[in-house]
């Protein structure tokens, strides 16, 4: 199965030994699209801030200090060249994919004007939207959504049909966090780009498990969260454009983010990316996702497509006679499958898998406005990664198969 | 000694698909004499409003309505029946043996009826806020009744 040997891949992984069981049977994790187990060679990166260069950054007076200044833009560099970015100045390091997106939606909030529009779609993460909802009512803009296809993908002809001459920005993910679509994004991007508006994309389902060449889609901005993609909590990529970086204003203010300031109110901004680095910033953080990216090209990132790819025709294959499942995306290209049981709510599905050692995602999966275009409450959604192997998929095919009834869980 | 029924899983099971599949008292009602509350959270998809009608030191109703999971659906369905036509104070004392029940106290079971259902709650510690969240909301609305008469 695909060019890595996904069993000795799984030994880097601690928490595969460390909880080996749940609820007496053998572990499967299906819930990377919600967060991702950590490698020992990201948790030791990110420990190495703290037994080793423990200092505080842009403080360099002495060495240790400056042996932190010299790695953490080493940690910059290389999340730059995971992104093909041009410049490691075009690299700020958030808290997450919400803080990118919030920093980029003010930041781009000087540019509207009343009446202007933002295209989204219904598809979104709350992350893309609620950001977006705060600088229309602050900016009295309107929000405007591409109409998805039958299936609920996003297609550039669909949106051409949304933008007008007061579209200003429109902002979508490339890979949608319910459906799991690989959005022809490149595509999408041109379409907004020939109706001059900036592109955001949202990056944070799609960045852990492809490559993704911010100069070969030319996104103007792109978020993502370093937990999604083997890195810790608490860190996050914005990557913008460096003239856009330059002429954006920062939404958090505070040290090591200005050059000078007096009382009058003047101040002067340091250049990206510390403009937008205000506070001492998450130094081990950065260093644990910048091993991550370096993880995750080792591994490969057309490997890791291969091998959920393989990973989910196994999967659909082993469900695809009983007629008791609903998927709502057979056709999606990414390793997220979103179904539900007839007649079982999605949350009693997903406790009745949990009482059979495997984890999974019932809910609205923060995309709340897509459960319209569903027509269902809720769904379960089981998502794949680099580390989840056959006999993960035939144990969830045998629950799925032969689950028994979804109060189980309940009586065992 | 016959078993009790805490131990008949089938039976408490029948219990649980019966409220489920039949909730009672779900209605909503639009009358200011009603306290209401809205259960709803982030992380769980459950949707709910509970609605009590206090009336001297007594609740001389309890209806629901929303969505849920077959748990709080349920447990709410239970509660309804429970707390309706009981006075504050022994609607206070049903709630608190329930929630000694889900923390694996000691409880009077005589107390609980249907609620019983719900004994093995601790199995699968994620599902405790389905089976509360209405409970949860009860508290609420007793405290507001409480605030409204000492406050």
């Amino acid at each position: 199965m695909g060019k890595f040997d996904v069993d000795k891949l799984r030994r880097d992984f601690p928490i595969f030994e460390n909880y080996s069981l749940m609820q007496n049977k053998r572990f499967v994790y299906l819930d990377s699209a919600a967060t991702t187990f950590k490698p020992r060679q990201v948790i030791q990166a990110a420990d190495y801030y703290y037994e080793y260069c423990c200092a505080n950054s842009h403080r360099g007076d002495y060495d240790l200090a400056h042996m932190v200044d010299v790695k953490y833009l080493e940690a910059r560099k290389t999340v730059a060249k995971f992104l093909n970015a041009k410049d490691p100045a075009e690299i700020s390091f958030t808290s997450g994919a919400s803080m990118s997106l919030n920093t980029i939606a003010y930041g781009l909030s000087d540019i509207l004007n009343e009446g202007d529009e933002i295209v989204l779609s219904e598809a979104e993460h709350a992350s893309n939207v609620l950001p977006w909802f705060s600088v229309a009512e602050m900016k009295k803009v309107n929000i405007k959504y591409v109409p998805l296809t039958k299936e609920g993908r996003v297609t550039p002809s669909n949106l051409e049909k949304v933008i007008t001459s007061r579209t200003k920005i429109v902002s979508l993910a490339q890979v949608t966090n319910v459906l799991g679509y690989v959005e022809p994004i490149k595509e999408l991007i041109s379409v907004a780009h020939k109706h001059n508006c900036l592109f955001v994309v949202d990056g944070a389902q799609s960045v852990p498990h492809m490559k993704v060449d911010v100069q070969d889609l030319d996104c103007d901005f792109l978020a993502f969260s370093g937990h999604k993609m083997l890195g810790p909590t608490g860190i996050g990529v914005m990557y913008g454009k460096l003239e856009l970086l330059k002429k954006m204003k920062p939404l958090l203010s505070g040290g090591g983010m200005n050059s000078r300031f007096d009382t009058c109110g003047n101040v002067a901004y340091e250049l990206p990316p510390a403009k937008f680095e205000a506070g001492t910033q998450n130094i081990s953080g950065a260093f644990g996702l910048a091993r991550a990216c370096q993880y995750l090209e080792e591994v490969g990132l057309d490997n890791i497509v291969e091998h959920e790819r393989e990973l989910r025709i196994r999967l659909l294959d082993g469900i695809k006679s009983n007629d008791k499942i609903i998927i709502y995306n057979k056709d999606a290209d990414s390793g997220i499958v979103t179904f539900n049981i007839k007649g079982v709510f999605a949350q009693d599905e997903a406790s009745l898998l949990n009482s059979k050692g495997i984890a999974v995602r019932s809910g609205q999966h923060c995309a709340k406005i897509l459960m319209d275009f569903l027509h269902t409450d809720a769904t379960v959604r089981a998502s794949l990664y680099l580390y989840n192997n056959k006999e993960d998929i035939d144990q969830f095919i045998d629950a799925l198969n032969n689950g028994g009834d979804f109060l189980d869980a309940y009586f065992n | 000694m016959p078993t009790s029924i805490s131990e008949n899983a089938s039976i408490l099971r029948d219990i649980i698909m019966d409220h489920y599949s039949h909730p009672r008292n779900k209605k909503e009602i639009n009358d200011p004499a009603y306290l209401t509350v809205h259960m709803d959270s982030a992380s769980c998809i459950d949707d709910i409003y509970v609605q009590i009608k206090p009336e001297n030191g007594k609740i001389v109703d309890c209806v629901w309505h929303g969505n849920g999971c077959a748990i709080s659906t349920a447990s709410t369905s239970i509660m309804t029946t429970l707390i309706k036509g009981k006075s504050l104070e022994e609607a206070k004392y049903i709630m608190s043996e329930f929630n000694k029940m889900l923390n694996e106290e000691e409880f009077d079971e005589e107390a609980l009826g249907e609620a019983i259902a719900f004994i093995n709650t601790y199995k699968q510690p994620s599902r405790i806020t389905c089976a509360n969240i209405s409970w949860r909301g009860l508290d609420e609305l007793l405290k507001e009744e409480e605030e409204h008469h000492h406050g």
